[in-house]
């Protein structure tokens, strides 16, 4: 059944670039990232491109198919008619190395700004109690491959580069809300996800949620959730009033 | 002289997997300054690929489980050639690192009374692997991730700096070892974006590269398990063992060709799924061999009833080590009784209800839907084996995970002796953990114990410059080659000749290929330049997972019988003679590009007798011979 798919591939580096058209042969069943191993082996050795498990496990090989983020290894060829052209680029958010790969170093700078998990004092290993029902919340965040899709698509900081500095990005705004909701979590992570990553900026349009491969519920079940916690802490009169009294906002 | 950017470090992990985020965290605890150089972005490593559980015997699903049990199934699995000390710690120390990893933020499942919950696995006597779902690597890699952020963020409190103690080296290729009068000086390598050189100077180093599959054309293993590790310690002078025991994982997909082999977890298996053939017959029940005979259920209900009540019933064939399973599924599609894509059928739809298998294998529904449009809760998926894990690997001392040259230590897939001729399911999580921390310990204790430090020196620099910038330059003495091209030679060769079941004049028609391309290697040529250039990338790749091939190749040759994963058509039964001998594979020359390879045998060291105790005599017998028996106490009473 093969046939000459129709293939647009930006290629270039930090200062320059262009989308270059290339036709490659494809079989039953393949997936994008085929098409480009195809066209690495057969016209274009160097083509930059990152990718790791194949099987939507490791999130290595994300980038943009015709506009849309996504995972190259789980786009299957078979969800576009034959004479469509298909355009390849890299994220759009994050600074291009080259070709398809991006500089996504903002991820592991914000992630490295988020408090870790803080259990409780001389609770031994081991002795771990946890049900279930109350795990499964973080789990649903946790089964994140870091793709960072959602980063990439997210308008607070795709075409404002001045974000970037006070906006954490979905994927680490819900590793907040992970660590808040993960039964043993001693630490109090709910001014700092307003003030210093940038809570407030997202305005909910579920963007994050639509183009998530592994189909977490961001903004419903991490995003939302936050966003309720931070404003009863900061902005219920009573806890105010309270804290103000008590100062135990510190 | 070769532009080279340098860094110092106390000890350098290569390798961002299981094994070395591990030993990255037990050695910054122990003091000292790590680096951690990772092919792929942090976080990526195969390890997210581990899907059924991590093996530890803490009792939770079943309290007569502890680790001697472990330690017996481990053994067994390997068809007691493992390394009898390395599988006494791991299953020793395997329930204290999972419990660790609940301190460094990991949730596992639970189970009723709030616990980790533990799944059946084939091998394992009891309920025994802590899991996530069907994503427990993942939760691993994430979790030691985490934890190694949350150790930056306390040195960046010590000192400013989250980088003073551990830095991560991602997208970096280390291609050569260096040594300075035989001890680990240091490493060399080239960043993957920029192509510039990089030289890390160590007196210690920690290979946990992972495994070898990409030699293989069907397999689960991701681009980057091209044998580094083995590879850069074999050119360092360390010695490989039992290379030619390598696991075809019973249940790859098969379909469609562009995912054929990646991985379809046992879990399916261990939560209810069975194997049928196209006569929707299973199986499985017809190949039991004589030494599991009595272990396993002998009909369909007694299987069946085992989900519920494990006491009184013996556990489902289609739960037989990996080996088993494969060489099975390999028969009935031989046999013609396979799937219509070359496979056999798993069937967990007709066994459980859609929900509950949507909740308990969420990534193997979501794989089967988005890859093959199969709805793994209305039909049956199509299996087959694919090449999956390496049991052969650097020969390590059991206790400091230290290989032959001073300063190299190994963990993980790419050490060897661990499990023997066939991993068990699960196990191989546990190994990372167990061993990737000893080998943590072990380097810092080492470096702690050195007088003086070893010094890289500028000739090596030079000549490993020059090696890794050869595939711009070739000769010119002969046609050029290209490299991805050679690398498919490699795969189908390894693949059809090499395969799960081997015999003589395959693997010698194997060698003459190797050899082959070996002479044609020295002309790869790569276009363009060194900044994120694949295919330059594949051509240094290439020699590394030409040299373990042969490795394979040489050790399968050589062992005229069959065990776990190494099967001969030639010699189909296990021999007792072959149990206690290792293969010891190491450089025979110092040809730059790929060194030649020598295969010799080894007696491993007999086990303990405390440990002897704990099989039954008659156990024993299948596998031993009658003189390494005669001075047991069954025998002598």
């Amino acid at each position: 059944m093969g046939y000459k798919a129709k293939f647009r591939v930006w290629r270039g580096d930090a200062d320059s670039g262009e989308l270059l058209d290339y036709q490659v042969d494809v079989n039953e069943g393949e997936v994008v990232l085929d098409i480009l191993h195809r066209l690495q082996a057969t016209q274009a050795s160097d083509l930059a491109v990152r990718w790791n498990c194949k099987a939507g496990k490791c999130g290595s090989c994300s980038a943009e198919i015709n506009g849309r983020p996504r995972l190259l290894c789980m786009t299957r060829m078979s969800t576009f008619t034959e004479d469509e052209v298909i355009t390849v680029t890299p994220m759009r958010t994050f600074p291009v190395i080259r070709d398809l790969v991006c500089d996504v170093s903002f991820n592991y700078t914000k992630a490295r700004e988020i408090p870790s998990f803080t259990p409780p004092e001389g609770l031994k290993p081991g002795d771990y109690r946890m049900q279930q029902v109350d795990v499964e919340r973080s789990q649903e965040f946790r089964k994140c491959i870091e793709c960072f899709l959602c980063q990439d698509t997210c308008h607070v900081v795709r075409d404002h580069e001045e974000n970037k500095e006070s906006f954490a990005g979905p994927r680490y705004l819900m590793r907040i809300a992970e660590l808040e909701m993960h039964p043993l979590d001693v630490a109090d992570r709910r001014n700092e996800a307003q003030d210093k990553h940038g809570l407030g900026y997202c305005n909910i349009t579920k963007c994050c949620s639509e183009v998530c491969p592994e189909g977490i519920h961001i903004t419903d079940n991490a995003l939302i959730p936050m966003k309720e916690r931070v404003a009863d802490q900061k902005y219920d009169p009573i806890v105010w009033l309270g804290n103000k009294l008590f100062r135990r906002d510190k | 002289m070769t532009e080279v950017e340098r860094h110092s470090y106390d000890v350098v992990v290569i390798g961002a997997g299981g094994a070395g985020l591990r030993a990255v965290i037990e050695a910054r605890e122990r003091g000292f300054s790590v680096a951690v150089v990772c092919k792929s972005l942090f976080g990526k490593a195969h390890t997210v690929m581990a899907e059924g559980g991590c093996a530890a015997s803490m009792g939770n699903a079943n309290e007569r489980d502890n680790w001697q049990v472990h330690f017996r199934d481990t053994m067994r699995g390997g068809k007691f050639l493992n390394n009898w000390r390395m599988a006494e710690l791991h299953a020793q120390e395997a329930p204290d690192r999972v419990w660790e990893l609940e301190t460094y933020g990991a949730l596992f499942d639970r189970t009723p009374d709030g616990r980790i919950s533990q799944r059946n696995f084939g091998g394992h006597t009891y309920p025994r692997l802590a899991h996530v779902g069907d994503r427990t690597g993942l939760e691993l890699i994430r979790t030691m991730q985490q934890k190694i952020v949350s150790l930056q963020q306390e040195d960046f409190a010590e000192h400013g700096d989250y980088e003073a103690k551990i830095k991560v080296f991602a997208e970096c290729t280390i291609t050569e070892l260096t040594l300075d009068d035989g001890r680990i000086s240091g490493a060399f390598g080239y960043w993957r974006e920029s192509g510039r050189f990089v030289l890390f100077e160590a007196p210690a180093v920690v290979l946990a590269t992972g495994g070898i599959g990409k030699s293989f054309k069907v397999t689960s293993n991701s681009w980057e398990y091209t044998g580094d590790g083995h590879a850069l310690a074999l050119r360092a002078g360390a010695q490989l063992i039992n290379m030619e025991f390598v696991q075809f994982h019973p249940t790859g997909m098969v379909w469609p060709p562009s995912v054929k082999g990646i991985l379809v977890t046992e879990g399916v298996r261990g939560d209810g799924g069975v194997l049928k053939n196209t006569d929707n017959k299973r199986f499985m029940f017809s190949y039991v061999p004589d030494v599991f005979k009595g272990q396993y259920a002998e009909s369909e209900d007694e299987a069946d009833r085992w989900y519920k009540d494990q006491e009184a019933n013996r556990r489902t064939p289609d739960l037989l080590p990996r080996d088993e399973v494969a060489r099975a599924i390999n028969t009935e599609v031989k046999e013609g009784r396979g799937s219509p894509h070359g496979g056999v059928f798993l069937d967990i739809a007709s066994r459980l209800p859609a929900e509950e298998i949507k909740k308990r294998l969420p990534s193997m529904y979501h794989q089967f839907k988005e890859l093959a449009d199969v709805d793994i809760t209305a039909e049956p998926m199509e299996v087959g084996p694919t090449c999956h894990y390496v049991m052969g690997g650097i020969e390590v001392d059991p206790d400091t995970a230290s290989a032959s040259v001073p300063g190299l230590f190994a963990a993980g897939e790419c050490s060897g002796g661990m499990h023997g001729s066939n991993r068990l399911g699960g196990n191989s999580l546990s190994d990372l953990l167990v061993f990737g921390r000893r080998a943590g310990l072990g380097a810092a204790s080492y470096v702690d114990s050195l007088a003086s430090r070893p010094v890289v020196s500028q000739a090596d620099v030079d000549a490993a410059a020059k090696m890794a910038l050869a595939p711009f330059d070739p000769p010119g003495d002969g046609a050029e080659e290209n490299p991805y091209t050679l690398h498919s030679d490699l795969q189908q060769s390894m693949n059809e000749l090499v395969g799960i079941i081997r015999k003589a004049g395959e693997i010698e028609q194997a060698l003459e290929k190797l050899a082959d391309i070996k002479s044609r290697i020295h002309n790869v040529v790569v276009e363009g330049h060194r900044q994120f250039n694949p295919g330059w990338h594949l051509a240094v790749d290439l020699r590394n997972m030409l040299l373990v091939s042969e490795c394979v190749a040489r050790a399968a040759l050589m062992r005229t019988e069959s065990r776990g994963g190494h099967t001969r058509d030639d010699y189909p039964q296990m021999d007792s003679q072959w149990r206690n001998t290792l293969l010891v594979c190491a450089a025979a020359d110092d040809d730059p590009v790929a060194p030649a390879v020598s295969v010799t045998r080894k007696e491993q060291t007999p086990m303990r007798e405390d440990l002897v105790e704990l099989f039954e005599l008659t156990e024993l017998e299948k596998y031993y011979t009658d003189g390494e028996l005669a001075s047991h106490p069954g025998r002598t009473d």
